[in-house]
Protein backbone atom coordinates (compact mmCIF):
# COMPACT_ATOMS: atom_id res chain seq x y z
CA UNK A 1 0.00 0.00 0.00
CA UNK A 2 2.97 2.26 0.59
CA UNK A 3 6.32 1.46 -0.43
CA UNK A 4 9.51 3.95 0.08
CA UNK A 5 12.72 2.86 -1.53
CA UNK A 6 15.34 4.78 -0.53
CA UNK A 7 14.13 8.29 -0.06
CA UNK A 8 16.11 11.40 1.55
CA UNK A 9 14.61 14.66 1.71
CA UNK A 10 16.93 17.97 2.07
CA UNK A 11 15.61 21.21 2.64
CA UNK A 12 18.18 23.37 1.62
CA UNK A 13 21.18 22.66 -0.25
CA UNK A 14 24.20 21.62 2.11
CA UNK A 15 22.29 21.29 4.98
CA UNK A 16 21.73 17.32 6.62
CA UNK A 17 19.08 15.71 5.33
CA UNK A 18 15.43 15.48 7.08
CA UNK A 19 15.12 11.96 5.57
CA UNK A 20 18.06 10.09 4.90
CA UNK A 21 17.18 7.12 2.63
CA UNK A 22 14.26 5.64 4.32
CA UNK A 23 13.15 2.25 2.78
CA UNK A 24 9.96 1.55 4.05
CA UNK A 25 7.15 -1.03 2.83
CA UNK A 26 3.38 -0.77 4.18
CA UNK A 27 0.72 -3.46 3.69
CA UNK A 28 -2.81 -2.87 3.16
CA UNK A 29 -4.93 -2.39 6.46
CA UNK A 30 -1.78 -2.49 8.50
CA UNK A 31 -1.39 -0.04 11.42
CA UNK A 32 1.94 1.20 12.05
CA UNK A 33 3.06 3.47 14.31
CA UNK A 34 6.15 6.29 13.48
CA UNK A 35 7.89 6.98 16.48
CA UNK A 36 10.79 9.50 16.99
CA UNK A 37 11.79 12.72 18.78
CA UNK A 38 10.92 16.71 17.49
CA UNK A 39 13.06 17.08 14.29
CA UNK A 40 13.93 13.17 13.92
CA UNK A 41 11.51 13.41 10.76
CA UNK A 42 8.03 12.16 11.13
CA UNK A 43 6.34 14.81 9.82
CA UNK A 44 8.73 14.97 6.83
CA UNK A 45 8.01 11.64 5.93
CA UNK A 46 4.44 12.40 5.84
CA UNK A 47 4.31 15.26 3.95
CA UNK A 48 6.07 13.47 1.42
CA UNK A 49 3.40 11.00 1.50
CA UNK A 50 0.52 13.80 1.14
CA UNK A 51 2.91 15.34 -1.62
CA UNK A 52 3.56 18.86 0.33
CA UNK A 53 6.94 18.39 -0.47
CA UNK A 54 8.55 16.12 -3.12
CA UNK A 55 11.51 14.10 -2.36
CA UNK A 56 14.80 14.66 -3.29
CA UNK A 57 15.48 11.18 -4.47
CA UNK A 58 13.82 7.89 -4.14
CA UNK A 59 10.74 6.40 -5.17
CA UNK A 60 7.51 6.94 -3.55
CA UNK A 61 4.75 4.27 -4.28
CA UNK A 62 1.19 4.91 -3.06
CA UNK A 63 -1.79 2.86 -3.21
CA UNK A 64 -0.32 2.07 -7.13
CA UNK A 65 0.54 5.86 -7.90
CA UNK A 66 4.15 6.39 -8.79
CA UNK A 67 5.04 9.76 -7.05
CA UNK A 68 7.89 10.76 -9.79
CA UNK A 69 4.85 10.21 -12.18
CA UNK A 70 2.36 12.52 -10.50
CA UNK A 71 1.47 15.66 -12.59
CA UNK A 72 0.45 18.81 -10.31
CA UNK A 73 -2.86 18.58 -11.56
CA UNK A 74 -3.13 15.31 -10.15
CA UNK A 75 -2.28 16.01 -7.03
CA UNK A 76 -5.30 16.81 -5.47
CA UNK A 77 -7.07 13.47 -6.83
CA UNK A 78 -3.98 11.89 -4.97
CA UNK A 79 -4.98 13.77 -1.76
CA UNK A 80 -8.62 12.71 -1.79
CA UNK A 81 -7.82 9.49 -1.67
CA UNK A 82 -5.80 9.73 1.56
CA UNK A 83 -7.23 10.85 4.59
CA UNK A 84 -4.80 13.06 6.85
CA UNK A 85 -5.32 14.04 10.80
CA UNK A 86 -3.21 16.87 12.09
CA UNK A 87 -2.07 17.64 15.40
CA UNK A 88 -3.47 21.19 15.45
CA UNK A 89 -7.06 19.34 13.80
CA UNK A 90 -6.96 22.53 10.97
CA UNK A 91 -11.28 22.27 10.84
CA UNK A 92 -12.32 25.26 9.33
CA UNK A 93 -13.50 27.37 11.94
CA UNK A 94 -16.78 29.45 10.38
CA UNK A 95 -18.47 26.28 9.79
CA UNK A 96 -20.39 23.28 11.66
CA UNK A 97 -19.30 20.34 12.10
CA UNK A 98 -21.99 19.15 10.05
CA UNK A 99 -20.45 21.17 7.27
CA UNK A 100 -16.96 20.60 8.18
CA UNK A 101 -17.57 17.03 7.36
CA UNK A 102 -19.72 17.83 4.47
CA UNK A 103 -17.40 20.38 3.01
CA UNK A 104 -14.68 17.03 2.00
CA UNK A 105 -17.91 15.51 0.40
CA UNK A 106 -18.56 18.59 -1.80
CA UNK A 107 -15.33 18.91 -2.75
CA UNK A 108 -15.45 15.70 -4.43
CA UNK A 109 -18.95 16.66 -6.49
CA UNK A 110 -21.13 14.78 -4.03
CA UNK A 111 -25.12 15.52 -4.33
CA UNK A 112 -26.72 16.67 -1.55
CA UNK A 113 -29.01 13.90 -0.36
CA UNK A 114 -25.84 11.74 -0.52
CA UNK A 115 -24.06 14.11 1.86
CA UNK A 116 -27.20 14.38 4.49
CA UNK A 117 -26.85 10.49 4.29
CA UNK A 118 -23.17 9.89 4.64
CA UNK A 119 -22.51 12.72 7.17
CA UNK A 120 -23.70 11.69 10.08
CA UNK A 121 -22.83 8.03 9.43
CA UNK A 122 -18.85 8.92 9.61
CA UNK A 123 -20.36 11.16 13.27
CA UNK A 124 -21.27 7.97 14.39
CA UNK A 125 -18.67 6.45 13.60
CA UNK A 126 -16.44 8.73 15.63
CA UNK A 127 -19.44 8.78 18.48
CA UNK A 128 -20.09 12.40 17.77
CA UNK A 129 -23.84 11.71 16.93
CA UNK A 130 -26.40 14.90 18.16
CA UNK A 131 -23.35 17.86 17.31
CA UNK A 132 -23.62 18.16 14.19
CA UNK A 133 -24.88 21.92 14.47
CA UNK A 134 -22.08 23.06 16.84
CA UNK A 135 -19.18 24.81 16.11
CA UNK A 136 -16.02 23.79 16.15
CA UNK A 137 -14.49 26.31 19.14
CA UNK A 138 -17.26 24.65 21.02
CA UNK A 139 -16.15 21.46 21.23
CA UNK A 140 -13.30 20.00 23.66
CA UNK A 141 -9.66 19.15 21.83
CA UNK A 142 -10.88 15.63 22.11
CA UNK A 143 -13.96 15.99 19.64
CA UNK A 144 -12.41 18.47 17.18
CA UNK A 145 -9.92 15.74 16.64
CA UNK A 146 -12.79 13.20 16.38
CA UNK A 147 -14.47 15.32 13.83
CA UNK A 148 -11.27 15.64 12.02
CA UNK A 149 -11.56 11.81 11.98
CA UNK A 150 -14.61 11.85 10.49
CA UNK A 151 -13.78 14.12 7.69
CA UNK A 152 -10.59 12.49 6.83
CA UNK A 153 -12.09 9.09 6.61
CA UNK A 154 -15.64 10.34 5.28
CA UNK A 155 -14.31 9.67 1.70
CA UNK A 156 -13.33 6.01 2.81
CA UNK A 157 -9.66 6.57 1.88
CA UNK A 158 -7.54 3.46 1.50
CA UNK A 159 -5.19 5.38 3.71
CA UNK A 160 -5.51 7.27 7.03
CA UNK A 161 -2.46 9.00 7.94
CA UNK A 162 -2.77 11.19 11.45
CA UNK A 163 0.19 13.31 12.60
CA UNK A 164 0.61 13.62 16.41
CA UNK A 165 -3.57 13.13 16.61
CA UNK A 166 -2.93 13.76 19.89
CA UNK A 167 -0.46 15.61 20.57
CA UNK A 168 -2.77 17.99 21.75
CA UNK A 169 -5.07 16.23 24.33
CA UNK A 170 -5.05 14.91 28.00
CA UNK A 171 -4.62 11.04 27.82
CA UNK A 172 -8.56 10.27 28.14
CA UNK A 173 -9.12 12.20 25.40
CA UNK A 174 -6.34 10.89 23.56
CA UNK A 175 -7.34 7.02 24.20
CA UNK A 176 -10.50 7.97 22.51
CA UNK A 177 -8.80 9.31 19.72
CA UNK A 178 -6.84 5.93 19.32
CA UNK A 179 -9.60 4.04 20.13
CA UNK A 180 -11.07 5.39 16.87
CA UNK A 181 -8.43 5.11 15.07
CA UNK A 182 -8.10 1.46 15.49
CA UNK A 183 -11.95 0.91 15.02
CA UNK A 184 -11.37 2.46 11.54
CA UNK A 185 -8.23 0.05 11.24
CA UNK A 186 -10.87 -2.65 11.49
CA UNK A 187 -12.92 -1.45 9.13
CA UNK A 188 -10.28 -2.09 6.21
CA UNK A 189 -7.98 0.96 5.70
CA UNK A 190 -4.34 1.47 6.60
CA UNK A 191 -3.39 3.20 9.23
CA UNK A 192 -0.19 5.59 9.57
CA UNK A 193 0.43 7.10 12.91
CA UNK A 194 2.94 9.29 14.40
CA UNK A 195 3.04 10.13 18.08
CA UNK A 196 5.44 11.03 20.99
CA UNK A 197 3.38 9.52 23.88
CA UNK A 198 4.82 6.20 24.94
CA UNK A 199 1.79 5.08 27.02
CA UNK A 200 -0.40 4.80 23.76
CA UNK A 201 2.02 2.93 21.93
CA UNK A 202 2.72 0.24 24.33
CA UNK A 203 -0.97 -0.38 24.84
CA UNK A 204 -1.39 -0.48 21.55
CA UNK A 205 1.11 -3.25 20.61
CA UNK A 206 1.34 -3.16 17.03
CA UNK A 207 4.20 -2.01 14.40
CA UNK A 208 6.57 0.56 15.58
CA UNK A 209 9.22 2.23 13.30
CA UNK A 210 11.29 4.35 14.51
CA UNK A 211 12.71 7.11 13.47
CA UNK A 212 16.53 9.16 14.35
CA UNK A 213 18.01 11.68 12.77
CA UNK A 214 16.55 11.00 9.08
CA UNK A 215 17.04 7.40 9.77
CA UNK A 216 15.08 4.04 10.75
CA UNK A 217 16.84 2.60 13.51
CA UNK A 218 14.17 -0.01 14.29
CA UNK A 219 10.80 -1.32 12.45
CA UNK A 220 9.19 -4.19 14.55
CA UNK A 221 6.28 -5.44 15.30
CA UNK A 222 4.01 -5.98 18.69
CA UNK A 223 7.13 -3.34 19.84
CA UNK A 224 7.04 -0.90 22.65
CA UNK A 225 8.79 2.35 22.45
CA UNK A 226 12.01 2.92 22.91
CA UNK A 227 13.90 5.69 21.54
CA UNK B 1 -14.30 48.45 -5.85
CA UNK B 2 -13.95 52.14 -5.50
CA UNK B 3 -10.72 52.20 -7.87
CA UNK B 4 -12.54 50.00 -10.41
CA UNK B 5 -15.26 52.36 -10.56
CA UNK B 6 -13.20 55.43 -11.09
CA UNK B 7 -11.20 53.51 -14.09
CA UNK B 8 -14.94 52.50 -15.49
CA UNK B 9 -16.18 55.95 -15.18
CA UNK B 10 -12.89 57.86 -16.59
CA UNK B 11 -12.95 54.77 -19.61
CA UNK B 12 -16.52 55.89 -20.60
CA UNK B 13 -16.16 59.27 -20.23
CA UNK B 14 -13.38 59.41 -22.64
CA UNK B 15 -14.95 57.01 -25.03
CA UNK B 16 -18.01 59.77 -24.89
CA UNK B 17 -15.66 62.62 -25.06
CA UNK B 18 -13.37 61.26 -27.99
CA UNK B 19 -16.68 60.23 -30.21
CA UNK B 20 -18.21 63.55 -29.31
CA UNK B 21 -14.44 65.36 -30.53
CA UNK B 22 -14.84 63.18 -33.96
CA UNK B 23 -18.45 63.92 -34.20
CA UNK B 24 -17.34 67.82 -33.53
CA UNK B 25 -14.27 67.36 -36.42
CA UNK B 26 -16.51 65.98 -38.75
CA UNK B 27 -19.84 68.86 -38.30
CA UNK B 28 -16.81 71.67 -38.78
CA UNK B 29 -15.34 70.38 -41.95
CA UNK B 30 -18.55 69.73 -43.28
CA UNK B 31 -19.43 73.23 -43.02
CA UNK B 32 -15.85 73.63 -45.40
CA UNK B 33 -17.13 74.06 -49.10
CA UNK B 34 -15.34 75.17 -52.11
CA UNK B 35 -17.62 78.17 -54.16
CA UNK B 36 -17.77 78.40 -57.78
CA UNK B 37 -19.29 81.67 -58.81
CA UNK B 38 -20.70 81.46 -62.25
CA UNK B 39 -20.48 83.88 -64.74
CA UNK B 40 -24.63 85.02 -65.96
CA UNK B 41 -23.42 84.20 -69.50
CA UNK B 42 -22.77 80.47 -68.79
CA UNK B 43 -25.68 78.12 -70.28
CA UNK B 44 -27.16 75.03 -68.91
CA UNK B 45 -25.23 72.67 -70.90
CA UNK B 46 -22.09 74.13 -69.65
CA UNK B 47 -23.33 74.21 -66.33
CA UNK B 48 -23.96 70.75 -66.19
CA UNK B 49 -20.78 69.75 -67.94
CA UNK B 50 -18.62 71.38 -65.60
CA UNK B 51 -20.49 69.72 -62.42
CA UNK B 52 -20.19 66.94 -64.12
CA UNK B 53 -16.35 67.01 -64.76
CA UNK B 54 -16.31 68.08 -60.75
CA UNK B 55 -17.76 64.81 -59.63
CA UNK B 56 -15.23 63.38 -61.38
CA UNK B 57 -12.25 64.78 -59.84
CA UNK B 58 -10.27 63.41 -56.85
CA UNK B 59 -10.87 64.34 -53.39
CA UNK B 60 -14.30 65.03 -54.40
CA UNK B 61 -17.16 64.48 -51.54
CA UNK B 62 -20.06 65.78 -53.26
CA UNK B 63 -21.39 68.89 -55.73
CA UNK B 64 -24.26 70.96 -55.61
CA UNK B 65 -25.57 73.33 -57.65
CA UNK B 66 -27.81 76.71 -56.90
CA UNK B 67 -29.46 78.60 -59.36
CA UNK B 68 -29.17 82.79 -59.10
CA UNK B 69 -32.85 82.54 -58.01
CA UNK B 70 -31.94 80.07 -55.13
CA UNK B 71 -29.02 82.29 -54.38
CA UNK B 72 -30.81 84.87 -53.94
CA UNK B 73 -33.00 83.07 -51.60
CA UNK B 74 -30.59 81.75 -49.34
CA UNK B 75 -29.39 85.33 -49.15
CA UNK B 76 -32.72 86.89 -47.93
CA UNK B 77 -33.13 83.57 -45.62
CA UNK B 78 -29.44 84.45 -44.01
CA UNK B 79 -30.31 88.31 -43.94
CA UNK B 80 -33.74 88.32 -42.51
CA UNK B 81 -32.50 90.84 -39.98
CA UNK B 82 -31.13 92.99 -42.40
CA UNK B 83 -33.93 94.25 -44.74
CA UNK B 84 -31.68 96.99 -45.89
CA UNK B 85 -29.45 94.84 -47.74
CA UNK B 86 -32.25 92.57 -49.02
CA UNK B 87 -33.79 95.83 -50.59
CA UNK B 88 -30.39 96.95 -51.95
CA UNK B 89 -30.37 93.42 -53.44
CA UNK B 90 -33.89 93.30 -54.97
CA UNK B 91 -33.73 96.60 -56.42
CA UNK B 92 -31.64 95.60 -59.52
CA UNK B 93 -32.15 92.36 -61.38
CA UNK B 94 -30.69 89.61 -59.06
CA UNK B 95 -26.76 90.49 -59.10
CA UNK B 96 -25.91 87.04 -56.94
CA UNK B 97 -24.16 84.63 -58.97
CA UNK B 98 -25.43 80.87 -59.87
CA UNK B 99 -23.25 79.05 -57.18
CA UNK B 100 -21.67 75.49 -57.72
CA UNK B 101 -20.89 74.03 -54.17
CA UNK B 102 -17.84 71.73 -53.90
CA UNK B 103 -17.69 69.37 -50.85
CA UNK B 104 -13.70 68.32 -50.51
CA UNK B 105 -13.25 65.06 -49.08
CA UNK B 106 -10.07 65.35 -47.79
CA UNK B 107 -9.47 69.21 -46.46
CA UNK B 108 -5.78 68.62 -46.44
CA UNK B 109 -5.98 68.28 -50.21
CA UNK B 110 -7.39 70.84 -52.19
CA UNK B 111 -4.59 70.93 -54.58
CA UNK B 112 -6.11 69.02 -57.57
CA UNK B 113 -9.55 71.14 -57.28
CA UNK B 114 -7.75 74.35 -57.08
CA UNK B 115 -5.49 73.55 -60.19
CA UNK B 116 -8.68 72.09 -61.91
CA UNK B 117 -10.34 75.45 -61.24
CA UNK B 118 -7.50 77.60 -62.05
CA UNK B 119 -7.56 76.44 -65.79
CA UNK B 120 -8.16 79.21 -68.21
CA UNK B 121 -10.96 77.20 -70.27
CA UNK B 122 -12.69 76.76 -66.25
CA UNK B 123 -12.08 80.35 -65.00
CA UNK B 124 -13.23 81.80 -67.70
CA UNK B 125 -16.49 80.56 -66.41
CA UNK B 126 -16.70 82.22 -63.50
CA UNK B 127 -17.04 86.10 -62.45
CA UNK B 128 -14.70 86.36 -59.50
CA UNK B 129 -12.50 83.50 -58.15
CA UNK B 130 -13.69 80.82 -55.75
CA UNK B 131 -13.64 80.67 -52.44
CA UNK B 132 -11.91 77.91 -50.64
CA UNK B 133 -13.13 79.35 -46.97
CA UNK B 134 -9.62 79.65 -45.82
CA UNK B 135 -9.20 81.44 -43.10
CA UNK B 136 -11.56 78.74 -41.37
CA UNK B 137 -9.33 75.61 -42.81
CA UNK B 138 -6.35 76.94 -40.59
CA UNK B 139 -9.30 77.15 -37.83
CA UNK B 140 -10.15 73.76 -38.22
CA UNK B 141 -6.43 72.39 -38.52
CA UNK B 142 -5.98 73.62 -34.59
CA UNK B 143 -9.01 71.94 -33.37
CA UNK B 144 -8.02 69.14 -35.13
CA UNK B 145 -4.47 69.35 -33.77
CA UNK B 146 -6.33 70.14 -30.09
CA UNK B 147 -8.65 67.28 -30.28
CA UNK B 148 -5.97 64.89 -31.14
CA UNK B 149 -4.04 65.93 -28.58
CA UNK B 150 -6.78 65.48 -25.84
CA UNK B 151 -7.64 61.77 -27.20
CA UNK B 152 -4.09 60.81 -26.56
CA UNK B 153 -4.55 62.32 -23.25
CA UNK B 154 -7.44 60.36 -22.64
CA UNK B 155 -5.52 57.00 -24.02
CA UNK B 156 -2.89 57.46 -21.74
CA UNK B 157 -5.24 58.38 -18.62
CA UNK B 158 -7.56 55.01 -19.55
CA UNK B 159 -4.32 53.02 -19.25
CA UNK B 160 -3.01 53.83 -16.40
CA UNK B 161 -5.69 53.35 -14.51
CA UNK B 162 -6.79 50.16 -15.69
CA UNK B 163 -2.80 49.57 -14.57
CA UNK B 164 -3.55 50.99 -11.15
CA UNK B 165 -6.65 49.61 -10.92
CA UNK B 166 -5.40 46.21 -11.83
CA UNK B 167 -3.14 46.75 -9.34
CA UNK B 168 -5.22 47.69 -6.51
CA UNK B 169 -7.70 44.87 -7.26
CA UNK B 170 -4.75 42.30 -7.34
CA UNK B 171 -3.64 43.96 -3.56
CA UNK B 172 -7.59 43.38 -2.18
CA UNK B 173 -7.66 39.91 -3.17
CA UNK B 174 -4.17 38.71 -1.93
CA UNK B 175 -5.40 40.19 1.43
CA UNK B 176 -8.53 38.60 1.39
CA UNK B 177 -6.46 34.69 0.30
CA UNK B 178 -3.89 36.24 3.21
CA UNK B 179 -6.70 36.39 5.14
CA UNK B 180 -7.72 33.37 4.29
CA UNK B 181 -4.57 31.24 4.12
CA UNK B 182 -5.28 28.48 6.41
CA UNK B 183 -9.07 27.79 5.00
CA UNK B 184 -6.98 27.44 1.99
CA UNK B 185 -4.31 24.97 3.34
CA UNK B 186 -6.95 23.26 4.70
CA UNK B 187 -8.82 23.31 1.27
CA UNK B 188 -5.60 21.47 -0.36
CA UNK B 189 -4.38 19.16 2.09
CA UNK B 190 -8.08 17.49 1.84
CA UNK B 191 -7.78 17.57 -2.18
CA UNK B 192 -9.52 20.58 -3.24
CA UNK B 193 -8.82 20.80 -6.93
CA UNK B 194 -7.40 24.81 -7.78
CA UNK B 195 -10.08 26.00 -9.24
CA UNK B 196 -12.61 24.38 -6.34
CA UNK B 197 -10.68 27.05 -4.15
CA UNK B 198 -10.17 29.81 -7.06
CA UNK B 199 -14.06 30.12 -8.24
CA UNK B 200 -15.03 31.97 -5.65
CA UNK B 201 -12.46 34.32 -5.37
CA UNK B 202 -13.09 35.20 -9.17
CA UNK B 203 -16.33 35.17 -8.54
CA UNK B 204 -16.23 37.81 -6.50
CA UNK B 205 -14.17 40.22 -8.36
CA UNK B 206 -16.46 39.34 -11.29
CA UNK B 207 -19.34 40.27 -9.01
CA UNK B 208 -17.51 43.95 -8.31
CA UNK B 209 -16.54 44.42 -11.86
CA UNK B 210 -20.41 43.94 -13.18
CA UNK B 211 -21.65 46.37 -10.11
CA UNK B 212 -18.84 48.73 -11.00
CA UNK B 213 -19.81 48.41 -14.20
CA UNK B 214 -23.21 49.46 -13.79
CA UNK B 215 -22.32 52.23 -11.08
CA UNK B 216 -19.95 54.05 -13.28
CA UNK B 217 -22.49 54.07 -16.04
CA UNK B 218 -25.27 55.50 -13.15
CA UNK B 219 -22.85 58.65 -12.46
CA UNK B 220 -21.90 59.27 -16.24
CA UNK B 221 -25.97 59.16 -16.68
CA UNK B 222 -26.16 61.10 -13.12
CA UNK B 223 -23.96 64.07 -14.73
CA UNK B 224 -25.15 64.20 -18.25
CA UNK B 225 -28.68 65.01 -16.43
CA UNK B 226 -27.56 67.49 -13.98
CA UNK B 227 -25.16 69.01 -16.71
CA UNK B 228 -27.93 69.05 -19.60
CA UNK B 229 -30.45 71.50 -18.51
CA UNK B 230 -27.42 73.95 -17.44
CA UNK B 231 -24.84 73.20 -20.35
CA UNK B 232 -27.14 72.58 -23.16
CA UNK B 233 -27.65 75.99 -24.41
CA UNK B 234 -23.70 76.60 -24.46
CA UNK B 235 -22.72 74.61 -26.60
CA UNK B 236 -18.97 74.88 -25.61
CA UNK B 237 -17.30 74.58 -28.20
CA UNK B 238 -15.80 71.96 -28.49
CA UNK B 239 -17.47 69.74 -26.55
CA UNK B 240 -20.64 69.58 -27.53
CA UNK B 241 -22.76 68.51 -24.62
CA UNK B 242 -26.06 67.49 -26.29
CA UNK B 243 -24.10 65.48 -29.06
CA UNK B 244 -22.64 63.24 -26.11
CA UNK B 245 -26.09 63.29 -24.09
CA UNK B 246 -27.55 62.04 -27.42
CA UNK B 247 -24.40 59.66 -28.24
CA UNK B 248 -24.71 58.28 -24.70
CA UNK B 249 -28.77 57.57 -24.93
CA UNK B 250 -28.84 56.40 -28.24
CA UNK B 251 -25.59 53.67 -27.65
CA UNK B 252 -26.51 53.26 -24.17
CA UNK B 253 -26.48 49.09 -23.98
CA UNK B 254 -23.14 49.19 -26.29
CA UNK B 255 -21.43 51.61 -23.51
CA UNK B 256 -23.04 49.62 -21.09
CA UNK B 257 -21.69 45.85 -22.40
CA UNK B 258 -18.58 47.50 -22.99
CA UNK B 259 -18.39 48.61 -19.45
CA UNK B 260 -19.34 45.58 -18.43
CA UNK B 261 -16.92 44.01 -20.38
CA UNK B 262 -14.30 45.45 -19.20
CA UNK B 263 -15.42 45.35 -15.68
CA UNK B 264 -15.55 41.44 -16.04
CA UNK B 265 -11.85 41.45 -17.52
CA UNK B 266 -10.26 42.98 -15.29
CA UNK B 267 -11.77 41.46 -12.03
CA UNK B 268 -10.88 38.21 -13.69
CA UNK B 269 -7.25 39.27 -14.93
CA UNK B 270 -6.75 40.47 -11.25
CA UNK B 271 -8.17 37.33 -9.45
CA UNK B 272 -6.48 34.82 -11.30
CA UNK B 273 -2.97 36.32 -11.00
CA UNK B 274 -3.68 36.94 -7.17
CA UNK B 275 -4.76 33.60 -6.89
CA UNK B 276 -1.90 32.34 -8.64
CA UNK B 277 0.81 32.50 -5.93
CA UNK B 278 -1.27 30.76 -3.10
CA UNK B 279 -2.46 28.03 -4.95
CA UNK B 280 0.96 26.38 -5.50
CA UNK B 281 0.85 22.84 -3.96
CA UNK B 282 3.73 23.51 -1.39
CA UNK B 283 1.61 24.78 1.67
CA UNK B 284 4.66 25.63 3.22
Amino acid sequence: MILLDRVSKTYSRGSNPSLDRISLHVEAKEFVIVVGQSGAGKTTLLRLLTREERQTSGKIIVGGIDYDKLKDREIPLLRRKIGVVFQDFKLLPNKTIFENVAYALEMVGMGNKEIKNTVPKVLDIVNLTGKEDSMPLELSGGERQRVAIARAIVRQPKILIADEPTGNLDPKHAWDVIKILEKINRYGTTVLLTTHNQDIVNRLKRRVVTIKDGKIISDKANAGYKI
Amino acid sequence: MAIMIVTLTIVLFSVITNFTFTHTISQITNKIDISVYLNSNVSKTQTNDLIGQLEHLPNVQSVSYLSKAQVLAQYEKQNTANQQLIQAVNETANPLPATINIKPSNLNNLNVIRSFLAKPSISSLQTAPPSYSGQEKLAIDRITHATNVLKEIGVVAVAIFAVVSVLIIFNTIQMAIFNRRDEIQIMRLLGAGTWYIRGPFIVESIIYGILSAVISVAIINAAFQASSGTLKASSLGLLDISYANRFFDTRFIELLIIELGLGIVIGAVSSLIATRRYLKFKTR
